[in-house]
């Protein structure tokens, strides 16, 4: 249960147009991420999906029912915010009741369903703490537990791991990517770390300044952005993109070829250029090589090699790599 | 403050304040505890002797005492209960957007520069004058007869001219302590599906908890003291109706001229505003802490 759709939405407010007119549909189970600079309107998307922001125009449609006017409650959706949002008065047992409380649900099934949600997501023993006396991970994992006791048409996340650090982030990634696998709902989750959205989703969604960029599978978006601002977003380490000659060679305005797809030679290749920068990080090195005109390219080389600052090499790209791009930044085909 | 030799200083440096504070503090204190045991009228100047425990003895055993002791406990949670409820009120209202926000929060601010002998006295002749006051003339135009507040509940008049004056400290320190929720824990309630009244008594309601319990703590010491309001608008009157310990003891000293029984009736007042003070610093100082 849980399928979305979006039908011409828009956004003001005041004079400002946040979200020009959008469609998006989200099928039932699938795990749809937001992505986009921050101020691209992605939360702001969220929250008009959760009711908490009006829509200006358009239809928000839940499951083929028209919720526009809906409030937040009735929807059936579930919110994990940013912040967490916990109730810091209330121990952990009565922050995931709350929703159950306020459904008048019965008090078996109130204690039932948090057993089964703290279960889940590791709490047990946390219960009868307040939020104040957890990690952040652990909040998290509250926050997480009270949208799941709710059981929800759609998850919808909110940056949830932005204020984790980094190694912490890596773990709730994959908790979250596991929960979604075993309960099977609908998530859409909103985020600006692309590394967040290739990993966890099924669809991706990249927004820029409030439309919608490109729609697709991880790997779909990695191999055929429609254009530079998805070419550029999409991929870690960024796609290097060389103007200039470079492009004039192969007839287009801008090329753009990823750090993986170049080989690299001592002897000969395609470009001439010299090492700035060598970044080592044991499996991969990273090479900021300078080509003519000053034309910077980061080039993915295998771990293991003592290349370093001012090393002349050669770089290839390979066949079938390169993205070409118009004046108007758009992917040209054939 | 990191040494020894730093501590060490900075106690030296505060020293002169602490014994300015702790002279400021002993003197009038052991001069009144002084009096206390004094036969000391002032209609008979010159003839004071020592008498022992008789001022205590009289003011304790005055039938007066124990009302004023019930009146000023009246009082006192008479304004609390109308300062503490209508702030948390108006702070609400006063916390979502509106037009001329700014405006209205001075507004409701502003009984709170004016002084607590005119607003009593404007209180007492130009709205609840059983003659003239405005209160009698709406009484009039609705065919009804005119109330006699400081007749018929001069205590309660009383209450509720000091609620009213106290009233915007309470709103303005609930309204900072509202400006400071996390408007996202407001969302996940909305998402929860908490109704209004839901989020105002689970959400709202417990964050204000602790500028609640600083509001009791401060208006309670300065209610335990009220006078000037007494004074302007019953004279304590009528009989003791509205006479709180406060008034007792000025009453005692400066119209009866009674200087010891007065001194005895004070140090009487500081005790219980003690015993007050560390039952209020028990039973909900434990909201201030975490």
């Amino acid at each position: 249960m849980g399928r979305i759709q979006l039908k011409n939405v828009t956004k003001r407010f005041g004079k400002l147009e946040v979200i020009p007119p959008m469609n998006l549909e989200i099928d039932e189970g699938e795990f749809v991420v937001f992505v986009g600079p921050s101020g691209c309107g992605k939360s702001t998307l969220l929250r008009m999906i959760a009711g908490l922001e009006d829509v200006t125009s358009g239809q928000v449609l839940i499951n083929g029912e028209d919720a526009t006017h809906v409030r937040p409650a009735r929807r059936g959706l579930a919110m994990v915010f940013q912040s967490y949002a916990l109730y810091p008065h209330m121990t952990v047992r009565n922050n995931i009741a709350f929703p159950l409380k306020m459904a008048k649900a019965g008090r078996e099934e109130i204690e039932k369903r948090v057993t089964s949600a703290a279960d889940i997501l590791n709490l047990s023993s946390y219960l009868d703490r307040r939020p104040g006396q957890l990690s952040g991970g652990q909040r998290q994992r509250v926050a997480i537990g009270r949208a799941i006791v709710r059981e929800p048409k759609a998850f919808l996340f909110d940056e949830p791991l932005s204020n984790l650090d980094a190694a912490l982030r890596v773990n709730m990634r994959l908790e979250i990517s596991r929960l979604h696998q075993s309960l099977g709902t609908t998530m859409i989750y909103v985020t600006h770390d692309q590394v967040e959205a290739m990993t966890m989703a099924d669809k991706i969604v990249v927004l820029n300044a409030g439309t919608v960029e490109q729609v697709g599978s991880p790997m779909e978006l990695y191999r055929n952005p429609v254009n530079m601002f998805v070419a550029g977003f999409i991929g870690s380490p960024k796609m290097n993109f060389l103007y200039g000659d470079f492009a004039a060679d192969r007839s287009a305005h801008a090329i753009g070829i990823r750090p993986e797809h170049l080989t690299l030679s001592t002897q000969s290749g395609t470009w001439k250029g010299s090492i700035g920068i060598a970044e080592h990080f044991g499996a991969d090195t990273f090479l900021h090589v300078t080509l003519k005109d000053d034309t910077q390219l980061t080039v993915r080389a295998e771990g293991e090699n003592n290349l370093g600052h001012g090393d002349i090499i050669y770089v290839t790209p390979m066949d079938g790599r390169i993205h070409h791009f118009d004046e108007n930044e758009m992917l040209r085909r054939g | 403050m990191a040494t020894d030799h730093s501590r060490i200083t900075a106690r030296f440096m505060i020293s002169p304040a602490v014994f300015l504070l702790l002279g400021w503090m002993i003197v009038p204190l052991s001069m009144t505890i002084y009096f206390s045991f004094l036969n000391y009228n002032l209609l008979s100047p010159g003839l004071e002797e020592w008498i022992g425990l008789t001022n205590y003895e009289f003011f304790l055993t005055d039938p007066a005492f124990f009302e004023a002791l019930a009146n000023t406990l009246q009082l006192v949670l008479g304004v609390l209960f109308l300062t503490v409820c209508g702030g948390v009120g108006l702070a609400v209202l006063l916390d979502q957007p509106m037009w001329g926000q700014g405006i209205v929060r001075i507004l409701v601010i502003a009984p709170f520069f004016i002084m607590p002998t005119v607003s009593a006295l404007v209180w007492k002749n130009m709205f609840m004058n059983p003659v003239n006051g405005l209160f009698a003339h709406l009484a009039k135009g609705l065919g009804l007869e005119a109330f006699d507040f400081f007749g018929q509940a001069p205590l309660l008049s009383i209450t509720f001219i000091v609620a009213w004056q106290w009233l915007p400290f309470a709103t303005l320190i609930f309204l900072t302590a509202l400006q400071s929720l996390d408007k996202e824990q407001i969302e996940a309630a909305k998402m929860d599906g908490a109704r209004k009244f839901n989020r105002f008594y689970h959400i709202v309601l417990p964050h204000l908890s602790r500028a609640i319990t600083v509001v009791i703590l401060i208006l309670t010491i300065f209610l335990l003291s009220i006078f000037a309001e007494i004074l302007v608008t019953t004279n304590g009157g009528p009989g003791y109706a509205s006479t709180n310990i406060t008034y007792l003891v000025y009453a005692q000293s400066l119209l009866q001229f009674d200087v010891g029984g007065g001194s005895a009736g004070g140090i009487v007042a500081v005790v219980l505003a003690n015993i007050v003070a560390v039952f209020l610093m028990r039973m909900i100082g434990k909201n201030l802490e975490n």
